[in-house]
């Protein structure tokens, strides 16, 4: 049992009320971590004390949790109302679900990326649901007269042993309405969880198999109007003009203009990407009858010059970043990327003397990884919903960064944020893809223009041609062993287009002596976006790769090998930036190890292992494949993950298996190409996925079980995967797999 | 535009619109079925398939004018209480994440298991391997499909 404190400074987290008709209303702001440092608190913003969720118990016992983070297949909408379940001790099939839309708040955090979503707001959904349990237990305390400590629950009754008397919470919840908040609340002890750690239903799965309108695309409303749009054929081009005349009198279209996404002087937030600054917009009355208008209009588009925008990243001071003119190519991509490796890079760590490491080397291994750029291809395409007023607006669709987009939408449009209102619709599929909301604005704008509601949705087309990519990366890898094939130096030297994935403090970092990591960029007009597991995605497959071939040529087991090296960085760690615990990441590969029946299946069946750590959590994963008819077979992956407690143990598997066969598909086939700026695919059939009958046959994931509070599950199984593949395909094929997509490599 | 008369889920439509309108749109638009989903309008995902007299078939290619008196079932139309042994199943096994592709899936199993109400895993794999799912739930789709597939034969 742990206390935890409901307040900071007078303002508490919680604000309680009572409920029209009776019962009680508890609204808390998810985020309220209770272990903010005092500094921390004191850069809050003034809105963070809004109270952005809520759970009601109604006088007949119903209990409804408002879901704050929007879904997107991570399962969020089940495992955070579980958690406030638990702590409030009711039974979870009284438990009614809700989706919070986004209109409370300025600065919550209701985001679907970084994996963060259950580790931010664990416990602030714990003490909401305590606070609740405690305030309907000191109700029932003042009614019977007894003290409160003598007062027990259970599923949702509240229960006096020495009088035996008991009461349901419905019955008692208009009466604790009337009790204050407490300043503190006892948590449960993790070994009394009844809800957490067992396995509950998607909330929405019924919905989801009879096909119930749920997602953005799905909007309906009273007098509606269809918008698409037309953007560049290629990076590096912007419009020129465009030819109405014969599309305005086809049928069903209602108007066409050019819109202008953001205002030149606007200062771009983080998210904010925007790859065509003016786009062509077709309005009609049905999607069919615009995708006509579409194919029929005649628009010329011509290359920009070179220039510049004003950028307020993530973190850090205001940049302006230069967009380089030109239309670029795959090829030329390859050669610039090459070229840079020959240079002189910035260095970005450096522990010992890596120089002289090499220079006594007995033997020397380098390497060099390349991965494409790569789209997100959610299967729900692009799309939001507007109904903008004069002075109000009213938007729906699906959003991973609602509160940023809000912001720009309020900006844009010249419409107070207070006065926008956005329902945060379920995601068909997010990956990162939709924290750049771009066509939340184009969709907003459309409607301001038409006075009319209206969805705007993108073709296949448009969403896999308009930007927003996996930036194209690459590493070269080089290791020094001495005569006892001790690694005794390791360089990195790392880049890509547009952006570095180098992750300098990771490991292998901390177990090499003598270790030196450089990074490098080039510029692009490519526009490029979070994708599943940032930087992590491209940096796990080369490392863990590399230290396959490492292992062989040291001659020993490429798990052992990898033990080895985290018990150095365990026991006497070299610098002291390290950002992974050596222990815990000992730990997946040891389960994996015995899980897997490592080195002892038959013969036929060839093993890759691959272990990585990212978003506070650590995976290792086993492939075991077979080859046939030059395919590689995947018969199984067995998969460690350390994610601290699991809410909900089927469902984070599902997360699991999820992001094993999305790293397998884009490590055999992911692949966007350019030529002469122009996206070389547009659309499925060029664009491969990874479909049935090449994901494995069978999936297996252990859960390391601990009591550490929950971390990261979306993406960290992610990553290893395209490693612990490649090393597999090795086993079968005796060739290794630099270059991704493997599937290049294959014949 | 032209009109049509169509047999949606047991119910008699009369519609005006454009006769090269596919399916996909009639059903989205017109009708507000909104179940069946766009993914790729290129018979490439699988995402818009319903049922053309019992056989799974890609509405986004299918024009309003090619249907004739053929019955069309979308997944609002495949049970009335979301009963079916194909949705029970994907119940059982908790298969959506984001959920997007699973109408397609589940019309694509169902229409499946109409045929052939004992398939191979081979068999489930080429029926089902039109059915692009970015989520990656391809491992609990079969499993499901099997366990349907053992509740129709019981
Ligand atoms: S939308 Fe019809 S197959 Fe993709
Ligand atoms: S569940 Fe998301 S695409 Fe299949």
């Amino acid at each position: 049992m742990t206390l935890v404190k409901t307040a900071i400074g007078r303002r508490s987290f919680i604000k309680s009320s009572a409920l029209a008709g009776g019962g009680l209303i508890l609204g808390f702001n998810w985020l309220a971590s209770c272990k903010m440092t005092p500094e921390e608190v004191r850069n809050l913003p003034k809105e963070w004390f809004e109270i952005n969720g809520y759970l009601k118990i109604s006088d007949n016992g119903q209990v409804t949790i408002m879901s704050p983070n929007p879904e997107g297949g991570q399962n969020v909408k089940t495992a955070m109302p579980m958690i406030v379940a638990e702590e409030l001790d009711i039974d979870w099939n009284e438990v009614i679900v809700e989706q919070a839309p986004l209109n409370t708040d300025l600065y919550s955090r209701q985001f679907i990326g970084g994996s963060q979503a259950i580790r931010t707001s664990w416990e602030g959904l714990r003490m909401a649901g305590a606070s609740a349990r405690h305030m309907l237990i000191a109700a029932a305390a003042e009614a019977w007269q007894v003290p409160l400590k003598e007062i027990s629950t259970e599923s949702g009754k509240i229960k006096h042993t020495a009088s035996d008397k008991s009461i349901s919470y419905g019955a008692i919840a208009s009466a604790a309405a009337k009790v204050s908040v407490p300043d503190e609340v006892a948590l449960k002890a993790t070994s009394d969880f009844k809800i957490i750690g067992t396995s509950k239903k998607n909330v929405d799965g019924l919905k989801i198999v009879t096909g119930k309108p749920l997602f953005g695309i799905d909007t309906q409303s009273e007098g509606m109007l269809t918008a698409m749009i037309l953007h560049p054929p290629a990076f590096g081009m912007k419009l020129k003009s465009f030819d109405d005349s014969v599309v305005k009198t086809m049928p069903g279209i209602q108007a066409v203009f050019s819109t202008k996404v953001l205002d030149d002087t606007y200062t771009r937030q983080h998210f904010d990407t925007c790859t065509f600054l003016e786009v062509v917009t077709i309005v009609g009355d049905s999607t069919w009858e615009v995708m006509n208008a579409k194919k029929a209009i005649a628009v010329e588009w011509e290359p920009f010059e070179t220039y510049t925008e004003e950028r307020q990243p993530y973190r850090g001071p205001q940049q302006t970043l230069t967009i380089p003119s030109g239309l670029e190519s795959s090829a030329d991509h390859s050669t610039k990327m090459a070229e840079m490796a020959t240079k002189k890079a910035r260095v970005v760590r450096k522990d010992g003397n890596p120089e002289k490491a090499f220079r006594s080397a007995s033997k020397i291994i380098e390497r060099t990884y390349t991965a494409p750029f790569l789209a997100h291809n959610c299967m729900e395409p692009m799309n939001f919903f507007a109904d903008v007023k004069s002075d109000s607006a009213q938007l729906s669709g699906p959003l991973q960064k609602a509160e940023l987009t809000e912001q720009a939408i309020a900006t844009r449009l010249g419409i107070p944020v207070e006065k926008i209102d956005i329902e945060l619709t379920r995601l068909g599929g997010g990956y990162g893809r939709r924290s750049y909301a771009h066509w939340a604005l184009e969709a907003a704008i459309i409607s301001q223009k038409m006075k009319a509601p209206v969805k705007l949705v993108y073709t296949r087309e448009d969403d896999m041609t308009g930007g927003i990519y996996r930036p194209a990366y690459q590493v070269t890898y080089k290791a020094a062993l001495d005569s006892n094939n001790n690694l005794t130096g390791l360089h990195i030297n790392a880049g890509g287009i547009p952006e570095s994935p180098l992750y300098a403090n990771r490991f292998p970092a901390g177990a090499i002596d003598n270790y030196q990591a450089d990074s490098w960029t080039i510029p692009t007009n490519i526009t490029i976006g979070s994708f599943r597991a940032p930087r992590s995605n491209f940096m796990a497959s080369a490392e863990q790769s590399f230290l396959d071939e490492i292992a062989e040529a040291a001659g020993k087991d490429p798990i052992d090998f990898r033990l080895e090296l985290l018990d150095r960085a365990a026991k006497n760690p070299v610098g002291e930036k390290n950002d992974y615990d050596a222990e815990r990441y000992a730990g997946v590969l040891k389960l994996v190890k015995e899980k897997s029946n490592w080195n002892n299946r038959d013969s036929n069946s060839k093993q890759g292992v691959a272990a990585y750590f990212c978003h506070n959590s650590y995976a290792a994963q086993v492939v075991d494949m077979t080859w046939e008819n030059d395919q590689p077979k995947i018969q199984k992956v067995t998969c460690a993950i350390d994610c601290g407690i699991v809410i909900n143990p089927d469902a984070a598997s599902n997360l699991c298996e999820g992001g094993i066969v999305d790293g397998i598909g884009n490590a055999l086939y992911g692949e966007l190409t350019f030529k002469d700026g122009i996206p070389q695919k547009s659309n499925f059939d060029d664009y491969r996925m990874i479909r049935m009958r090449e994901s494995p046959k069978e999936i297996e994931v252990h859960f390391v079980k601990n009591d550490i509070d929950p971390t990261g599950l979306g993406e960290p199984t992610f990553p290893p995967v395209f490693a612990a593949l490649a090393n597999a395909m090795y086993k079968a094929t005796g060739k290794r797999f630099y270059n991704q997509p493997f599937v290049g490599g294959m014949t | 535009m032209a009109k049509f008369n169509l047999n949606i889920n047991g119910k008699e439509r009369e519609l005006d619109v454009d006769p090269t309108t596919p399916m996909l749109w009639v059903l989205r638009d017109h009708i507000k079925l909104v179940g069946t989903k766009y993914g790729c309008g290129i018979a490439q995902c699988g995402a818009c398939t319903v049922h053309l007299d019992g056989n799974a078939v890609r509405s986004c290619q299918l024009p309003i004018s090619s249907v004739g008196d053929k019955e069309i079932t979308t997944i609002e139309g495949l049970s009335e209480k979301g009963d079916h042994p194909v949705q029970q199943a994907w119940l059982e096994v908790d298969v959506p994440q984001c959920g997007y592709c699973q109408a397609g899936q589940i019309m694509t199993a169902s229409a499946l298991l109409e045929k052939n109400p004992n398939p191979s895993d081979e068999e489930i794999e080429t029926a089902m391997n039109g059915n692009i799912c970015r989520c990656g739930t391809y491992t609990r789709i079969k499993k499901a499909v099997k366990i349907a597939a053992n509740s129709i034969n019981a």
